[in-house]
């Protein structure tokens, strides 16, 4: 089991939280100028790195905050 | 290739079984190969082998960066079935299971292919309506399947807990008689030595750390034993695809998962058939070794490591206990996980990438062990031809630009 530490609440087991995916994928600013090609890319391409992420959590059965931090997915461990 | 045979067998023991030969050649790598396929799973193997058995193409290499099956083929729950509720799914699996059927003669090895049939419990009025519309769905598409009423369930999977006060109420179920189990390591060791003796060269402890291009095209591979020249590359990576797909340049719409997976301790046979329930997340067999196989979903966050969590294997086995009580007091041997790549609308990625002569064969997720025979052929068709088999071409990469997907979460939603 994980321990996350949400930075409202503090360490907490892992089952108290939802995993969000990838981090840092903006929204396109202008929807209506993007190619279907940009679209697929935005909606369902993923760098699903092996190493360091940034992700998303939510602290769902907590305060509920959503945050970002960056774990190796190779070992689980989060980087300070 | 010597065959293997009861004569064989026979022969054999009179000499105190020393005269039994390498099952497949352990090669080193050549300087150049017509078509190089990455990853030496089952779907690599099946590959090079239909390759070099229907495509008259014999130089041909198989990288493997640990050992033959020492991924996801080795770390499944063997279940083979057919029931996917679309169109294209239900031919690309069904066409599996029939070479499935053929296999162990085809690759004189067996894989101890037994269609002990898989069954898909309902626990509510959804479920009931959803297991009846795929039953209709698949009998259309003449892939065989049955709806059993409570009653029949009972008949069919007696230790089973239907009765009214059950926590979750068995409403009824889908039965596909033709699906069962396999052995995994069989089925690589199989295709591996059918695959050397035609010639296919099978190098293990040789991972891929880059590939070369010119323009468009991949000319050589970077390995840990050396640079290799390819007229042609087929990646069967599995969790890793993402990974061989930067080293080409290019993203794909998968994520790696853990999947886990844990066997209790051997007991006298209970339990003859398979069985999974969506709503309640397990399902289970048995092996000829007596161990029941559990599994069930995928841990949430993207990893790597091979090792899920434990909150996983505790909702799992509340699910068994709730479907069989009287499993209360087995022990739990062993538990493990395999990095599963797990597309977007659940279905596998098969056929051409944005590199000319690289294709690709993944997305298979937590369901692939059971489309090995037909996926190695569709994709041994695809790479000869240099362009898709028509049960593969549903499946290509592009679907995701064209929004044609195949979207089989709400068929099933479990893994498997
Ligand atoms: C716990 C668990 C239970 C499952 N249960 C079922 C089930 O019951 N039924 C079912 O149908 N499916 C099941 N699956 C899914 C199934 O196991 C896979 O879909 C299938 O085995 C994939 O086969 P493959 O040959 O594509 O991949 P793998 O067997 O994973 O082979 C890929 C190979 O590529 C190699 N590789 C990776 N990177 C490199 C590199 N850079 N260079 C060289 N080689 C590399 C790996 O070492 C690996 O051996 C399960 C999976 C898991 C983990
Ligand atoms: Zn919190």
């Amino acid at each position: 089991m994980l321990t996350i530490v949400c930075p409202h609440c503090g360490a907490r087991d892992q089952t108290e939280f939802r995993a969000g995916g990838e981090a840092d994928r903006p929204r396109p600013a202008d929807p209506f100028a993007l190619t279907d090609a940009e679209w697929a890319d935005f909606l369902f391409m993923r760098g699903n790195v092996m190493g360091l992420q940034r992700e998303l959590w939510v602290h769902a059965a907590g305060c509920g905050k959503w945050f970002s931090l960056t774990r190796d997915t190779r070992t689980h461990r989060f980087a300070p | 290739m010597r065959r293997y045979s009861v004569l064989a067998l026979l022969r054999e023991s009179l000499t105190g079984h020393r005269g039994w030969e390498r099952a497949w050649e352990d090669a080193t790598p050549k300087s150049e190969y017509d078509v190089v396929i990455i990853g030496g799973g089952g779907h690599g193997l099946a590959t090079a082998y239909y390759l070099a058995g229907q495509h008259g193409i014999t130089n041909i290499a198989v990288l493997e960066k640990g050992w033959i099956g020492g991924g996801n083929t080795g770390r499944n729950t063997t279940i083979v079935r057919s029931n996917y509720l679309w169109d294209e799914s239900a031919r690309l699996y069904d066409h599996a299971v029939k070479l499935w059927e053929g296999l162990t003669d085809d690759l004189n090895y067996n894989v101890m292919f037994s269609q002990r049939g898989v069954l898909n419990l309902a626990h509510t009025l959804g479920d009931v309506r959803e297991g009846q519309r795929r039953v209709n769905a698949l009998q259309l598409n003449g892939v065989d399947s049955e709806w059993l009423d409570t009653a029949a369930v009972k008949r069919f999977c007696p230790p089973l807990d239907v009765g009214a006060h059950a926590r979750y109420p068995v409403l009824g179920g889908t039965l596909q008689r033709r699906a069962g189990t396999a052995r995994h390591d069989a089925v690589a060791w199989g295709y591996a030595r059918a695959a050397s003796a035609r010639g296919v060269d099978i190098i293990q402890n040789c991972e891929v750390t880059g590939l070369v291009r010119d323009g468009a095209r991949v000319t050589a591979i970077d390995t840990s034993r050396g640079r290799i020249r390819a007229g042609k590359v087929g990646m069967a990576v599995a969790g890793h695809s993402s990974v061989l797909a930067d080293m080409a340049g290019f993203r794909l719409p998968v994520e790696s998962h853990t999947l886990q997976a844990l066997v209790s301790e051997p007991i006298k046979p209970v339990l003859d058939c398979v069985v999974m329930s969506n709503a309640v997340h397990v399902y289970v067999s048995q092996s000829d070794k007596g161990e029941l196989v559990i599994g069930a979903g995928i841990d949430e966050y993207l990893s790597y490591a091979q090792r899920g969590s434990f909150p996983v294997i505790e909702h799992q086995m509340g699910a068994l206990l709730a479907l069989f009580p009287s499993f209360s007091r087995l022990r739990m041997l062993r538990s493990w996980g395999g990095t599963v790549d797990i597309s977007p609308d659940a279905s596998p990625i098969i056929g051409r990438t944005p590199i000319d002569n690289l294709y690709i064969n993944c997305g298979w997720g937590t369901g692939g062990f059971k489309a090995t025979p037909g996926s190695g052929h569709v994709f041994a068709h695809t790479i000869a031809r240099g362009e898709p088999h028509p049960l593969a071409a549903p499946f290509a990469l592009d679907r995701f630009t064209s929004g044609r997907l195949i979207d089989e979460h709400g068929a099933a939603a479990v893994a498997h």
